[in-house]
């Protein structure tokens, strides 16, 4: 089972690489884009076979590791 | 003192650490490996350097956090003991909960190295006693991520409480957002917990504490360590 894991960063916290990412566009012509903002993905390969339990476990390493959940929010995607 | 001072890979400023332990106190630190599950003992101080731990992947400080010696560490700052992060030591505390908040990208997203000031905003700690209230000290940065946020709740307590030890300022103390290097809330550089045993700072005292350096500002911290800690046999 694969599972991808989002993380972006919590509204209110400043994202300067968004914002030179907005300041970038703009210089390109992009002039349609209002507020960008970074995130990251992080794909796992997993040995679980069992959703559910899957599931628990991702939620686990997020709030251990993979996310600063006092800047940070995730959301798990499994695929396959 | 008896210190320790944590050894992660990556890490680049445990040798400025160690020396400047060495020659306030009089006594060579232990070096500890990360992979250690326990501090030397007798530890009554844990330094936790500065550099680059594990390439800063993930979020910078993230991965040190969680490794073996850290365990020890939280079960040190626990029963009370000392430990003092300075810059990606800051972030590995941080990242570790022993202190709240977080370090994020620097507001101008440039990383940066120069002398900064500091206003003293406490002494009445185990790590400020030597300096003066609302001191000011000229240290050095060198952190790409420094700018500390945390929710309005968690400042508003660091605030009320005192626990803002060190602010970015102007040579005259003037608090302001151009002496301001990297965007912190409240030019915040340097927080300590409630129980007054954890203190995190992005500045580096330990590169101000010889005339070589040019300046001694470092120094009192290390000093007021000394002070407050039982003399090593």
């Amino acid at each position: 089972m694969k599972a991808r894991v989002v993380v972006t960063l919590k509204n209110g916290v400043l994202d300067p690489q968004g914002k030179a990412i907005e300041g970038a566009l703009a210089s390109l012509g992009f002039d349609g884009v209002g507020e960008v903002r970074v995130g990251k993905v992080i794909d796992l390969e997993l040995k679980a076979t069992d959703k559910a339990a899957a599931e628990a476990e991702v939620k686990a390493m997020c709030e251990r590791l993979l996310a600063n959940t006092v800047i940070e929010n995730f959301a798990v995607q499994f695929v396959g | 003192m008896k210190a320790a001072v944590l050894v992660f890979p990556g890490i680049n400023r445990e040798t400025d650490m160690a020396k400047a332990l060495a020659a306030v106190s009089g006594v060579k630190p232990a070096m500890v490996w990360h992979t250690d599950t326990d501090l030397p003992a007798g530890t009554d101080l844990v330094v936790v350097p500065g550099g680059f731990s594990y390439g800063d992947y993930l979020r910078c400080g993230a991965i040190a956090a969680r490794a073996p010696i850290m365990r020890a560490v939280a079960a040190h700052a626990e029963r009370g003991g000392l430990v003092l992060g300075v810059c990606n030591g800051f972030q590995i505390i941080t990242e570790a909960g022993l202190l709240p908040g977080a370090l994020v990208r620097n507001a101008s997203m440039k990383f940066i190295c120069k002398e900064v000031n500091l206003k003293v905003e406490n002494r009445e700690t185990a790590f400020t006693s030597a300096y003066r209230h609302g001191q000011v000290i000229r240290c050095p940065v060198a952190h790409g991520e420094g700018n500390y946020v945390a929710d309005d709740g968690t400042i508003a307590e660091l605030e009320a409480e005192g626990r803002v030890v060190f602010r970015y300022c102007d040579p005259t103390g003037h608090i302001s957002p151009a002496a301001n290097p990297n965007g912190s809330t409240n030019a915040i550089a340097g927080i300590i917990n409630a129980r007054g045993n954890v203190l995190g700072m992005m500045p580096h005292p330990e590169n101000l504490i010889e005339a070589l350096h040019g300046g001694l500002d470092g120094r009192p911290l290390f000093d007021s360590l000394v002070a407050a800690l039982p003399k090593a046999a």
